[in-house]
């Protein structure tokens, strides 16, 4: 690997964790499309401050483009609180009209800048090692040490209000009672999610910036039920995905910000289908299991019925089953099977014999 | 600028004519799908639905090597249905929410998109020229073919929203009640979701990705203001949307550097904030009068009764007090001299010398009469 190639690898990582942190707390507020907005209304942001301060490398570019952030969530908030139209729509309605006024300010009076909507869109990571700076001494490239500030700030802000974030999220109403402001605290946040989406979308482009936030966290979300461990697990699958897309890109000779939102798709839908408790296969499995516990309860409940009884024999007969309870010969052959290898009855040549472990079993779901 | 010659261009210049035409059938479209999107609280479908189309895009100019819109608007359809599918699993079968689901079928679609889309550009085809009209949208390219493609596919979206209309009223607003008649919601919903999708895509070579996302909520938004009656509500949005898409296409002919999808996003956004505050009967600025209105009347009322009970200590309860008095009464410093002018005119006060007002009889009856009522 050569230096840019390192380099491309780390920034793509850093940005990758920057997003992912405050992407959780998006997931778990609802507020996932929120990203999509602010990382579309930032390009605004930039366009106005550009046309205040009249350079591209300025941090008050940054500045205004976070500034245009909040701005959109809190005209968001303006128009759903008129109860005029719902709060989805309210985000449908600011972002494009704000995304359409920056796009036609660059194209009418800021040609020939480097600002066009192409790049906001999309980015271009492989060029982003060429644009360097000198930071403390150190030769780095520029979009690295921004978005290393970056992460920074959001590491500094969740791990210094963890629990409020945590109790705001998880129930607003018992964080007011106990006079945290879940206002304050939402502002904060969105002005995090904000300084995330100008930082990266520099690097790697706006859409990405939603597929970094949006999609690691929702993984996350489906692997574990500690927000600590969701806050770990989405930056390392962002981490993943990020250097996977890199290479993905590199092989196919494409774009770099494309291929990591493609693996972090791919990286959730592998999670998706095999999560461990809450994906598709393990759902598919525990509703067999079930299904079949249920019909073994039913069947230790129908011997015991008949146990000591003149007709017990013929009730008792595998065969039997099929017309009495109306299992097919195939379902009848499955729950024997399953009740003999949990011992809940024995099979004496196609008699059933309720063992005590059925008995008890039986006995149990009548008394429930 | 001369409108009339605006005019003259907007039906004999074939370019200009071409993309009026392409707008405002998008605009119809859109406007009128977008109102049961809106009604069903998926608004920003739309917006995730533009963006899943991509990958289609690019995928049906892979597999067939052809450019014509038929083929590139069934790609995006079928990915465009691919993604909502993928949606309602992600949400029925976890604990994924609905913000989330779309988030993610957003942005994976669209970077997938973008890495075939680079993919194809990066390697030697000349013939995939153009595909990226689809992410930003270039009105100004739109050929009669292209308008004739949209209108054919947007016109069977309509003939079917106007064919199932009684279905998909029940499915907006009460689904339960039609699944207990025995409707088949689930595929109703499916139906209308795959007609948006086909709004969707007729609009996106027009406006681009982002922008669609703006004519399938802000149509219906503005037209939710001015009824409350479905049917109006799908007209008035068709017609906003038309009207955003032609106003749109001559404003962006005026100036140079005036791409079209953002100048019709920008009219339609007008349109929007206008209905918002002087739609008849929900607009902002009427209930902002009506309140205004109301406070002025209820502080009357307070003067008044103020004005009664100080009288009421003396003899005769059309004596006079200073109006230095009645501020300090509790009906607030302000607005207690336009009060009392309000009251004098309705014969209820009078002044009295040295910046004294005092009770008329008619102004003593009317303040026994509320406080009667108030108590």
């Amino acid at each position: 690997m050569t230096i840019t190639q390192i380099e491309i690898q780390l920034i793509a990582a850093v940005v990758a964790i920057a997003c992912a942190l405050p992407g959780v707390f998006l997931v778990l507020r609802r507020m996932a499309m929120m990203s999509d907005a602010i990382s579309h209304t930032v390009l605004l942001g930039i366009v106005l401050s550009f046309f205040v301060v009249q350079t591209l490398d300025s941090p008050w570019l940054i500045l205004g483009a976070t500034a245009m952030g909040v701005i959109t969530v809190s005209l968001v908030e303006l128009l759903s609180n008129t109860k005029l139209v719902k709060q989805d729509a309210a985000i449908g309605l600011v972002f494009p009209a704000l995304f359409s006024v920056a796009v036609i300010l660059i194209s009418r009076f800021a040609r020939g800048v480097h600002l066009d909507v192409d790049a906001v869109l999309l980015g271009e990571l492989a060029f982003a090692p060429f644009d360097r700076l000198t930071f403390f001494g150190l030769d780095l490239p520029r979009s690295l040490v921004v978005m290393g500030i970056i992460l920074l700030i959001n590491l500094i802000f969740i791990s210094l209000f963890y629990k409020e974030l945590k109790l705001t999220t998880f129930d607003a109403g018992l964080a007011a009672a106990l006079g945290f402001s879940p206002t304050l605290l939402h502002y904060g946040l969105m002005g995090l999610v904000s300084i995330t989406a100008v930082g990266a979308f520099d690097a790697v482009g706006s859409v990405l910036v939603v597929a970094l936030m949006v999609t690691p966290a929702a993984a996350a979300y489906l692997l574990t039920n500690n927000l600590r461990r969701m806050l770990m697990l989405s930056a390392l699958i962002g981490v993943i995905s990020a250097i996977g897309g890199y290479w993905l890109a590199r092989g196919l000779n494409a774009n770099i910000a494309g291929s990591m939102a493609t693996i972090t798709g791919v990286v959730f839908l592998i999670i998706f289908l095999f999560a461990p408790e809450r994906g598709i296969v393990a759902g598919i499995r525990r509703r067999a299991r079930q299904k079949l516990d249920f019909a073994q309860t039913m069947l230790a409940i129908h011997l015991l019925q008949h146990e000591n009884r003149p007709e017990a024999e013929a009730e008792s007969q595998v065969e039997h089953l099929v017309e009495h309870i109306r299992w097919t010969p195939a379902f009848v052959e499955q729950v024997v099977d399953y009740a003999e290898r949990r011992g809940a009855v024995r099979n004496e040549q196609g008699q059933l014999i309720l063992t005590d472990t059925g008995r008890s079993l039986a006995r149990q779901a009548l008394v429930n | 600028m001369d409108f009339f010659q605006l005019f003259h261009d907007l039906f004999f210049d074939y370019t200009l004519r071409t993309v009026a035409l392409g707008a405002a059938t998008l605009g119809i479209v859109s406007g009128a799908l977008g109102s049961f999107a809106m009604l069903r609280r998926q608004s920003l479908l739309g917006d995730a639905m533009s963006h899943a189309a991509l990958p289609g895009v690019v995928l049906a100019f892979m597999l067939t090597g052809l450019k014509t819109p038929l083929v590139l608007m069934l790609g995006a359809t079928v990915a465009g249905i691919t993604g909502i599918l993928l949606m309602v699993a992600i949400n029925r079968y976890t604990r994924i929410k609905e913000d989330s689901a779309l988030g993610i079928v957003l942005s994976v679609f669209f970077g997938f998109g973008l890495l075939l889309l680079t993919f194809l550009q990066r390697n030697p085809d000349a013939r995939q020229a153009g595909l990226n009209k689809f992410l930003f949208g270039q009105a100004a390219t739109l050929l009669t073919q292209d308008v004739v493609t949209m209108a054919i596919f947007g016109g069977v979206a309509l003939l079917l929203m106007l064919l199932f209309w009684k279905e998909f009223k029940l499915l907006s607003f009460d689904r339960d009640f039609g699944a207990s008649l025995g409707f088949p919601m689930q595929w109703l919903e499916i139906l209308i979701t795959t007609l948006l999708v086909i709004a969707i895509v007729i609009g996106l070579q027009a406006v681009g990705v982002v922008l669609m996302s703006a004519m399938v909520v802000a149509p219906a938004a503005a037209a939710r203001q001015w009824t409350n009656r479905l049917g109006w509500m799908v007209a008035i949005a068709a017609g906003f949307g038309a009207l955003a898409g032609v106003s749109g296409t001559l404003i962006s002919s005026l100036g140079s550097g005036l791409s079209t999808g953002p100048v019709i996003v920008l009219c339609i956004s007008t349109i929007v904030v206008i209905s918002l505050l002087f739609a008849t009967n929900r607009g902002l600025f009427w209930r902002w009068l009506y309140q205004q209105r109301n406070r002025r009347k209820l502080h009357a009322k307070q003067v008044l009764s103020n004005l009664y009970l100080m009288a009421s200590q003396h003899a005769e309860p059309t004596h006079p007090h200073a109006i230095t008095a009645l501020k300090v009464m509790g009906a607030g410093e302000r607005g207690v001299r336009y009060s009392l002018q309000v009251l004098a005119e309705e014969g209820l006060v009078r002044p009295a010398q040295g910046d004294q007002w005092a009770l008329t009889p008619a102004g003593v009856d009317a303040a026994r009469a509320l406080l009667h009522n108030e108590a």
